[in-house]
């Protein structure tokens, strides 16, 4: 460790506790930074693809979770390294900002890692290779937007959204019926979308699973489901029209915040106060009912006597519905939350053309199913599913579905999947290098270098021989000067990518480009890593 | 340079090869473990919590011993969690699923060993399982239309379900139970309205089926112990002191005198709730909660049967049986549904005494009483009728119905089989493994029962090489035999269910190439 000393000879301390602490410097620090972002990238590689592998994360506490979605492994992972800690970061920002992808933006970041270690250790400076790859990656991002395709789809034609869910989905368990359920994320996006404005709202569109059925049975509602039931087992299971009340008081007395005693002294005051509750209850009751409410859904729970006059009045009631499916129901059936009785109105009240209870199998599990409302956009998606962790990794895969959904309709431009786009890139970047003078050169070589680690990793996984797939399809697009070859990953019998229809968002490649080379960028800035050492 | 850490201490990473076998160990370990519960002569498990009382449960249903399992391995944790949702969705099958699951992967080991890719292997086992079950729908017998044959189909149904249970030795009786409360049910699959009630002392045989309601609580001192043309009130409101519910609310005196004046206040309160209560005409009133002694006076006064802390279960069934609703207020006596049975008697099990409504209006709901030696018998019988009904429910809605004995299995391995042979590829292969674990099924059932397996499904293939054959194991006669006319059914639905969710399983199991275990966390020390 550095030490400095004045003119007397003693040491002036630089790190507190200097003795204390572990330090990695220069070259050496570097290199384990490498190492690291490595490791995590080698995990997720053979995720990567239709035929990539899932993995069994146990939680901390023996909860089990399969999957095969890069940020929900990395998550789970609870890795304790600061540079692994950047690769989950990594993965987790490509989740949220196009939610696909995020596999492959870790094992482009690792490949990125990897040519580093190599240009370092051939003397080049590390800032030079950060500048090389920053160059590199503009170039690929350019011919990414070069080489992209735009179409065309509307309300009628989904074919292509379908098309696009459907190699997202191909990677997961699920892509069994991927058709199936690519088309319920399509319509699911397509039915809350504001095609003018491009947006998409996901929050609109809730997931929903309940374990039994088969994964087949998934279906998606015009509506909402709630999993509650009425609160009085003697309510009508079924109501046509309903004219929906959303409330957020209690059936019960009020409770005023300001502290307060009612002092009971007489007989007269205890026979007055018990008429007012009765009374109480009477009147929240015929509330509703005057406001022509014809079900009530109630955040809180409901006294036995609410219940009883509730149920006496022909009025159906669901309590303990939860605060963001209260806000869903209303946002859907076009009602306001009412949160004092005084305040409803007629026009306060949501509308839906069914509200039905359904139960499955053989234990007590009952769902409300909210349908036909006022504003048809909000949908849900129920999976069915053999066990718990399919329909927590099915969840997951529609969630990725969706967004690609999303993507789509925001920007239309796709390119074409199967490591056709990073070969394409890494023929661009590498004809670009020889232009560039200096030392960047090497790096920007690199960089093509490391995209092709993409469609290695993808042959590999499939089974077929890497290198040698990797520089036939290579040789295939230079001669063609077709950047549509990919890795025939399912065993068609073509390399044309537009023929097997894959295809990836245009945004989802670029920003897996970018956000790679950004945090290789930082990685490699990092000379001195401080840590304390274990106890 | 040391290979950085990048999990945590205590966390681990198993890869590959590793990460495989890890899960195929897990999970074979598990399928032995229930493997000797399958069929007719399968046997019992004792588990023994690990609780305070160490309680012992004695069980052959392979959901019962699954969920009481701490597992460690996460291949095992998914065939529990599959046999926890067959449970829950046909309640029966709960073993087999485990079973099949298994030996899939039993016979996937083999294949990755024999450097199969594990994709190929999920690939094969989709195509056979998609086959398998259009072999299965062919042979469906579909009885809906003849309500007699039906209903024989139901009964086969039964004993076959309850033939692997402790109830064997009457399994007669207790199919004709099951099929009765059933059949009584008229089409829903709502089982709360069977009530099954279970009283050690007698035999098993004792056991029956009553069809009006027994609620498990006494009749209040000095009221009526029997009723006839009873009006009855279900209620679910406070008869002990009526609380004011306005919030704050508290009472302060200053002298004794008011105390009592306040008290008398009170008890007249709920004098007068009494007369409400009497005044919609009943002349019983179940509730929920406690009744206190004095309204219970009052209503003794009245003439009234009060039966008070029935609890929520009863309450609801009560409702559901006779037609009242539940009240919580009583200021409106005339629209009050009010519920009706013919008579309400006070009966003797045992030594125990319980209510009886007989006559109901509803006539969906009936008891089952169970009578048997000892708690242990009693729980492990309730859990066998309870499988038979919601077998028997379920086949009520979907009446498709196929034989039973390992005949399914049969059918399907020879479809499965033939597909095989059309398939190029190596595909071909994992669909042959497919074929061999559902020939593994009828396979223990003959080494449960003590038969020698090897020869009697040899038999059995052979004889299903013929066309439209019903042949299955006898693992009475421990031979081959005709399986329709032995009278052994199973329903389609939880045939089909077994299947799909035993290939799930086993597919999710087979794409896992990783095992990734978090440190566990630590428990704070309270030294």
């Amino acid at each position: 460790m550095a030490l400095a000393f004045d003119e007397y000879g003693r040491p002036f301390i630089i790190l507190k506790e200097q003795d204390q602490k572990t330090r990695l410097r220069g070259i050496e620090a570097q290199k384990a930074n490498i190492s690291a972002g490595k490791a995590v990238a080698r995990i997720l590689r053979t995720s990567l693809g239709p035929k990539g592998m899932d993995k069994i994360l146990q939680s901390p506490d023996g909860d089990v979770t399969i999957t095969n979605d890069g940020a929900t492994i990395l998550e789970q992972m609870d890795v304790d390294n600061q540079i692994a800690k950047l690769m989950v970061e990594l993965s987790r920002s490509q989740d949220y900002e196009i939610g696909d992808g995020t596999t492959g933006v870790v094992v482009m970041a690792g490949a990125l890692l990897d040519q580093a270690e190599r240009l370092l250790e051939r003397g080049i400076h590390p800032i030079r290779i950060a500048e090389g790859y920053e160059m590199a990656s503009r170039i690929a991002v350019e011919h990414l937007e070069h080489i992209s395709k735009k179409f065309d789809f509307g309300a009628t034609n989904i074919e292509p959204l379908v098309q696009t869910c459907m190699t997202t989905l191909s990677s997961k368990i699920v892509n069994r019926c991927k058709c199936h359920l690519a088309e319920i994320s399509v319509k699911a996006v397509l039915s809350v979308a504001d095609l003018d404005r491009k947006d998409v709202n996901l929050d609109m569109i809730k997931v929903e699973g309940k374990v039994g059925g088969k994964l087949e049975d998934t279906e998606l509602i015009y509506g909402i489901t709630v999993d509650k039931d009425m609160s009085h087992p003697q309510m009508p299971k079924q109501i046509e029209d309903a004219k929906i009340a959303i409330l957020t008081c209690p059936f019960e007395p009020p409770k005023p915040k300001t502290k307060h005693k009612v002092d009971i002294d007489t007989v007269e005051k205890f026979q007055t106060l018990r008429l007012q509750e009765q009374k109480y209850f009477d009147d929240m009751v015929q509330k509703c009912k005057d406001a022509g409410a014809t079900l009530v859904i109630c955040q809180w729970g409901f006294d036995d006597e609410a219940n009883h006059l509730l149920m006496h009045r022909n009025l159906p009631a669901v309590r303990w519905v939860g605060g963001v499916e209260l806000e869903l129901i209303a946002i859907a059936t076009g009602g306001r939350i009412v949160p004092r009785f005084q305040e409803l109105t007629p026009e306060k009240l949501g509308r839906a053309g069914l509200v039905r209870e359904k139960s499955f199998g053989t234990t007590k599990d009952k769902m409300l199913y909210i349908e036909h409302c006022a504003n048809s956009r909000a949908v849900t998606i129920f999976i069915r599913g053999g066990n718990k962790m399919m329909i927590e990794e099915t969840k997951r895969s529609i969630h990725d579905a969706l967004c690609v959904a999303r993507n789509l309709i925001r920007n239309n431009s796709i390119v074409y999947g199967g490591g056709s786009a990073e070969i394409s890139c890494s023929i661009a970047v590498e004809a670009a290098a020889d232009k560039y003078p200096g030392v960047e050169q090497y790096a920007i070589r690199a960089f093509a270098d490391a995209l092709d680690s993409v469609p290695m990793a993808l042959a590999e996984n499939s089974g077929l021989q890497p290198i040698e797939t990797l520089s036939e399809v290579k040789s295939q697009q230079i001669k063609e000067n077709n950047p549509h070859y990919g890795i025939d990953c399912n065993d068609v019998g073509t390399n044309d990518m537009r023929q097997q229809d894959v295809f990836e968002t245009l945004i989802g490649k670029q920003q897996q480009i970018l956000l790679a080379t950004q945090v290789v960028k930082m990685i490699l800035k990092i000379d001195d890593v401080i840590s304390p050492s274990d106890y | 340079m040391a290979i950085e850490r990048i999990l945590k201490d205590d966390a681990s990473e198993e890869k590959g090869e590793r990460a495989r076998t890890a899960s195929f160990v897990g999970a074979i370990a598990i399928t032995d473990l229930v493997k000797t519960t399958l069929g007719p002569k399968g046997m019992d498990k004792i588990l023994q919590s690990t609780g305070r009382g160490q309680e012992v449960t004695v069980t052959n249903d392979g959901a019962t011993i699954l969920k009481s399992l701490h597992i460690d391995n996460p291949a095992a944790k998914v065939l529990i969690d599959i046999s926890k949702v067959q449970d829950d969705e046909v309640g029966d099958g709960t073993t087999s699923v485990v079973v099949l699951a298994g030996e899939l992967l039993r016979e996937a080991e083999k294949l990755v060993a024999a450097k199969i890719h594990p994709m190929t292997i999920i690939s094969g086992y989709r195509i056979a399982a998609e086959c398998a079950r259009n072999a299965l729908l062919q042979r469906v017998v579909d009885n809906k239309e003849n309500a007699e044959k039906f209903k024989s189909d139901l009964m086969k149904i039964a004993k076959t379900t309850l033939s692997s249970k402790i109830l064997s030795q009457d399994k007669e009786h207790f199919a004709q139970l099951a099929v009765d409360a059933v059949m009584r049910l008229k089409g829903s699959t709502n089982l709360e309205a069977i009530q099954i009630i279970k009283k050690p002392g007698g035999s098993l045989k004792d056991s029956f089926l009553d069809e009006g309601f027994i609620l498990d609580k006494k009749i209040g001192l000095g009221q009526p112990k029997r009723i006839e043309n009873a009006k009855i009130l279900v209620a679910n409101t406070a008869m002990d002191t009526d609380k004011v519910k306005i919030y704050g609310a508290r009472v302060r005196v200053d002298s004794m005198s008011k105390v009592a004046e306040i008290e008398g206040a009170e008890k007249e309160k709920m004098r007068e709730k009494v007369q409400k209560i009497i005044a919609h005409g009943i002349n019983c009133f179940v509730n929920r909660q406690l009744i206190y002694n004095f309204p219970e006076e009052l209503f003794a006064d009245a003439g009234v049967l009060a039966i008070e802390h029935a609890d929520f279960d009863g309450i609801e069934r009560l409702a559901l049986v006779t037609g009242g609703e539940i009240a919580s207020t009583f200021d409106n006596p005339e629209s009050v549904k009010l519920g009706h049975c013919k008579l309400i008697e006070e009966i003797m099990i045992g030594e125990d005494k319980l209510i009886h409504f007989s006559g109901v209006e509803m006539g969906q709901a009936c008891t089952i009483v169970l009578r048997g030696a000892s708690h242990h018998m009693l729980d492990e019988a309730e859990r066998s009728l309870h499988d038979a009904l919601c077998v028997l429910s379920q086949t009520v809605n979907d009446t498709r119905v196929v034989l039973g004995g390992g005949w399914p299995e049969m059918v399907m391995a020879k479809a499965v089989d033939e597909l095989a042979r059309q398939t190029p590829g190596k595909k071909s292969h994992a669909i042959e493994a497919f074929s061999r674990s559902l020939v593994a099924i009828p396979t223990i059932i003959a080494d449960n029962a003590g038969l020698d397996s090897a020869d009697l499904v040899a038999q059995l293939r052979a004889e299903h090489h013929k066309e439209g054959c019903n042949a299955g194991i006898d693992v009475i006669s421990g031979s081959v035999g005709d399986m329709a006319e032995l009278g052994i059914s199973e329903s389609f639905k939880v045939k089909q269910a077994v299947l799909l969710s035993a290939t799930e399983a086993a597919e999710m199991i087979l794409r896992v190439d990783e095992i990734i275990t978090c440190a566990p966390r630590k428990r704070e020390d309270r030294m």
